[in-house]
């Protein structure tokens, strides 16, 4: 044995076994064209020179029985931070298809994850490949006993929702008839594009969601609105006549507000909503935070801050001592910015205390909706514990809250939003019509938008997820138009509208057979059964098997 | 599916005329059930006031009879006429069955002084009462109604048996408006509290089809916290609740009904003379929309009867008859067994978007269409 000062190693030292994704190289397909290390996002490759045995069948004892031959092979780089991150960018660009990442289960870099004393971060989702709940519920209750059964390709379906405050009737009645205040309320279609901000997406993308999104409301007339994020809006947006597609949402770095405000004089219509951010499912009591890398002129701009510096959001709005309060003020004077004509509401981080903050929202008259993101949601940057660890899953939280109202007779009145992993495996529809009939009006949906619409390589096996430090492979979430000038706004645009009138097929194959057409079913548990007798008490839906 | 039969006339007939309606349409139900609705009563050998509450329901054992004397006495009922069906008990299935009670009582002296609301409450409170008492006993005692003028059948059976056991031929009891609905057993166990018509306070609805949209529906109207709202052992138990939420909780006219459960859609909306009013209403009544294949037939004070559709009319209907004298039922040939002499170009299929209404006066269908304006009494 070799003394052990010979070996370089150290405490941190890794070996490319002990990193989550290995790269696997086939130098006889490689024609050393360089591309996979120029596109590589995290600079993880090297190309570099090796050496290997050429074995050969020597009959002369003289002669050495090997040959060696030097060939050009690819070293990964075991350094944390330049890990590989399996986004798969190397193999796509390679033309002969020799490079590929392989994921590698039994990974320690975690360990090690820790440099400099700061816990690891990182962007997209949480690491949770085990089977999701929402995609374990089943619809079981199939009309067969009375036909005609309804024909999803035939027949008229009518599903869209309500976001605001919906009067008890006998108040409608009373106030149409005395001319008083109604709330305003907006029919959207129950897949909401969640909030992302401007700053975590690129123009490109952002351009593309919008165009989508416009094109399904004009041309397709499904009404799809989408949410902005904190950090505003860009003010050609802010003074079209798209911002009625538009959620714009204020969080507690006020980012972006400026602008808004300034806006306002000069908008054309009025935004879908306003969303107020007190916290987000993907890191329950971490304000937002915009690393530096993606502060670029536009954003600085746009946020009225100075280029290339870290924008954190403070965890808590800072002007108001408890939730109550703060619901109140805030909720009242974004109300009054648009003259009681805009439905505004917040977005809670799921939460036991979930139910708390909803029947105070019972009662304020101004309180539009709840949105509550749970801990499956995604972010563009937080620390792993936070994403993995922290937070409540969204299906219980939809359903006592629900339950709650229900028991109000308070259910049509307060709009309940379901967010945190809806098709977080591609199960888009159906985790989104589990919640709904648990309880929700709609779902906010992110990361699968940025899967289905722009090919987001991040997965629950940690693939990718570096939406935080700018330099994602697909041009989604990053500033640099080097980057993402390789995201085209059209394309996106084309797949939004794709994936909605997908969705739209999805949701008829599920009401068809439910005999439902004439409203979204929101509530109808009778209709879901799942085989997890824990789950199904918990629930209160049936058990199947 | 079931099948639906309903008769309207200005002189009392035979509830037996109905029943032969419901046996011209009898492959449409699967004899899980009888149900009758008798509004507008008259009696053999007694000279009904039409302004006495009339109790309808079943004793299974002569303990529960025993203590629904205590419950009305308690209240101050007095027992006016007790009719006694000659039930042949050899034709109906079920065994326990004590005495079946359509009883006409005088309405308590304390309540004199109550206004009509008042007494609607209490006629209400007291049925519940009757009912989560039997409950309590191991469901020994059922009721259907307690209202003025309103007497209900119900029994596990195939129609005709069931008319011919109790002897409705025989025209002891007439009466003015006759439902009857044959069951076809879908969601829910057979039980007595599942079989149409359903009633409360006055309001009446049978129907055909399934309520899809029934949890939902239930979830809310329970949470509305009226007593009344309660029960819910078959999906079709909300029209009437719905019906009832819309006229007397909301005033509104007859014709609201139909906006409530089978709302217009925006593009219709947008073009309808009341269009913003509706478009409203549609949001704030939108835990009441009801889905599935439904054709329901309603029954109001005042002896107006109503027909209507759900949005895609899945389910037939047929109305005809002559001025004086109307029938609708699920299918033609009901129609005529229970008026085979009429003006066939009277004859009516309401399609999605009408409510057809039949005034007390009955001397014409109003056929009112979902596009048109609706009275205003209340939706200025
Ligand atoms: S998979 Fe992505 S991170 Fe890994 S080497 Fe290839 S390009 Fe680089
Ligand atoms: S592709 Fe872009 S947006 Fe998706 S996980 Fe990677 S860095 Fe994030």
């Amino acid at each position: 044995m070799v003394s052990i000062r010979s070996i370089p190693s150290e405490p941190s030292s890794l070996s490319p076994n002990d990193l989550p994704w290995r790269i696997v190289h086939d130098e006889n397909r490689c024609t050393l064209c360089g591309k996979c290390a120029a596109v590589c996002p995290v600079n993880t490759l090297k190309l570099s020179y090796m050496r290997k045995r050429m074995p050969r069948m020597v009959l002369n004892s003289s002669e050495r029985g090997s040959n060696f031959k030097t060939f050009v092979g690819i070293r990964q780089s075991t350094d944390v931070g330049r890990r590989c991150v399996g986004c798969g960018t190397c193999s796509m660009v390679c033309p002969n298809e020799a490079i590929a990442p392989v994921h590698n289960s039994t990974d320690r870099y975690k360990f090690q994850a820790t440099a400099g004393g700061d816990a690891a971060k990182r962007g997209g989702r949480r690491n949770d490949a085990s089977s999701s709940l929402l995609d374990r519920i089943i619809f079981n209750r199939i009309s067969m006993l009375t036909d005609p059964a309804l024909d999803a390709g035939r027949h008229e379906f009518t599903y869209n929702t309500i976001l605001g405050r919906v009067l008890p009737p006998e108040e409608y009645i009373k106030r149409k008839l005395s001319g008083e205040w109604i709330p305003p309320t907006r029919e959207i279609f129950p897949f909401i594009i969640g909030s992302m901000s401007f700053g975590a997406l690129s123009p490109n993308m952002w351009l593309g969601l919008l165009q989508g999104v416009a094109y399904c409301n004009e041309v397709l007339g499904i009404p799809v609105v989408m949410a902005t994020g904190e950090g505003g809006c860009p003010p050609w947006v802010l003074k079209s006549p798209f911002l009625k597609y538009i959620i714009l949402q204020v969080a507690s770095g006020y980012f972006g507000w400026d602008e808004i405000i300034r806006a306002i004089p000069d908008m054309q219509c009025e935004p879908a909503a306003i969303e107020i951010k007190y916290g987000q499912g993907a890191k329950p009591g971490d304000g937002g935070l915009l690393m530096w890398f993606k502060v670029s002129k536009l954003i600085a701009r746009l946020r009225g801050v100075p280029e290339g510096i870290d924008l954190p959001s403070p965890p808590v709005h800072q002007t108001l001592y408890s939730i109550e309060e703060s619901v109140m003020k805030m909720i009242q004077s974004m109300s009054m910015a648009w003259n009681f004509k805009v439905p505004v509401y917040p977005k809670i981080s799921g939460s036991t205390s979930a139910k708390a903050v909803l029947n105070n929202l019972v009662r304020n008259p101004y309180a539009s909706a709840l949105l509550i993101d749970g801990i499956d949601g995604g972010t563009g940057a937080a620390y792993d514990i936070s994403l993995n660890a922290t937070g409540h899953p969204i299906a219980t939280n939809v359903r006592d809250c629900y339950l709650d109202l229900c028991k109000q007779g308070k259910q049509n009145e307060i709009p309940i939003f379901a967010a945190g992993g809806v098709g977080k495996n591609g199960n888009v529809v159906q985790n989104a019509l589990a919640l709904i009939m648990l309880g929700a009006s709609g779902v906010h949906m992110g990361k699968f938008i940025m899967q289905s619409a722009a090919g987001c390589l991040g997965s629950e096996q940690n693939r990718c997820n570096v939406c935080n430090v700018g330099i994602c492979p697909k041009g989604i979430t990053s500033q640099n138009p080097k980057i993402y000038r390789r995201l085209d706004p059209d394309k996106v645009a084309e797949r939004v509208v794709e994936t909605f009138q997908a969705i739209q097929v999805e949701v008829k194959k599920v009401m068809a057979p439910l005999g439902r057409s004439q409203s979204l079913p929101i509530g109808m548990s009778d209709a879901l059964g799942i085989a997890d007798k824990d789950a199904a008490d918990r629930l209160n839906i049936q058990y199947v098997c | 599916m079931c099948r639906l039969a309903m008769k309207t006339a200005s002189e009392a007939f035979s509830p037996f005329s109905v029943i032969s309606a419901m046996e011209a349409m009898q492959e449409g139900y699967d004899g899980s059930g009888l149900g009758l609705l008798l509004r507008g009563l008259e009696f053999a050998d007694y000279n009904y006031n039409g302004k006495d509450p009339v109790l309808s329901g079943i004793a299974h054992t002569p303990e529960a009879l025993h203590r629904l004397d205590g419950i009305m006495e308690g209240k101050g009922f007095q027992l006016k006429y007790d009719h006694e069906f000659e039930t042949d008990r050899s034709m109906v299935e079920a065994q326990d069955r004590f005495k079946y009670i359509l009883r006409v009582y005088k309405q308590p002296d304390a309540w004199t002084s109550f206004t009509e609301e008042k007494i609607e409450e209490e006629l209400l409170m007291t049925r519940i009462g009757i009912r989560l008492d039997g409950e309590t006993h191991g469901a020994d005692l059922t009721v259907f109604s307690l209202w003025p003028d309103v007497g209900m059948i119900k029994e596990v059976g195939w129609p005709l048996e069931i008319g011919k056991a109790f002897k409705l031929n025989e025209d002891r009891v007439k009466s003015r408006i006759c439902f009857a609905q044959g069951r076809q057993n879908t969601n829910y166990g057979i039980n007595l509290y599942a079989c149409h018509p359903f009633f409360i306070q006055g309001v009446c609805t049978m129907t055909n089809g399934e309520n899809t949209a029934f949890t939902p529906i239930k979830d809310w109207l329970s949470g509305k916290g009226f007593p009344g709202y309660m029960g819910y052992q078959s999906d079709s138990e909300v029209f009437a609740h719905i019906l009832h939420y819309v006229t007397k909780q909301l005033g509104l006219p007859l014709q609201a009904y139909k906006h409530v459960m089978t709302p217009l859609s925006n593009a219709e909306l947008a073009v309808h003379p009341q269009g913003d009013f509706l478009l409203g209403l549609r949001q704030v009544c939108r835990r009441l929309i009801i889905d599935g294949p439904n054709a329901v037939i309603g029954s109001l004070p005042g002896e107006t009867c109503m027909i209507a559709m759900d949005a895609k009319k899945l389910r037939p209907m047929m109305i005809g008859g002559n001025p004086g004298e109307w029938a609708a039922a699920s299918e033609m040939c009901g129609v005529d067994a229970m008026i085979p002499v009429r003006d066939r170009a009277n004859d009516f299929q309401p399609m999605r978007q009408h409510t057809v209404i039949i005034p007390p006066d009955r001397q014409e269908l109003e056929i009112w269409s979902q596009f048109d304006q609706f009275p205003q009494n209340q939706a200025a």
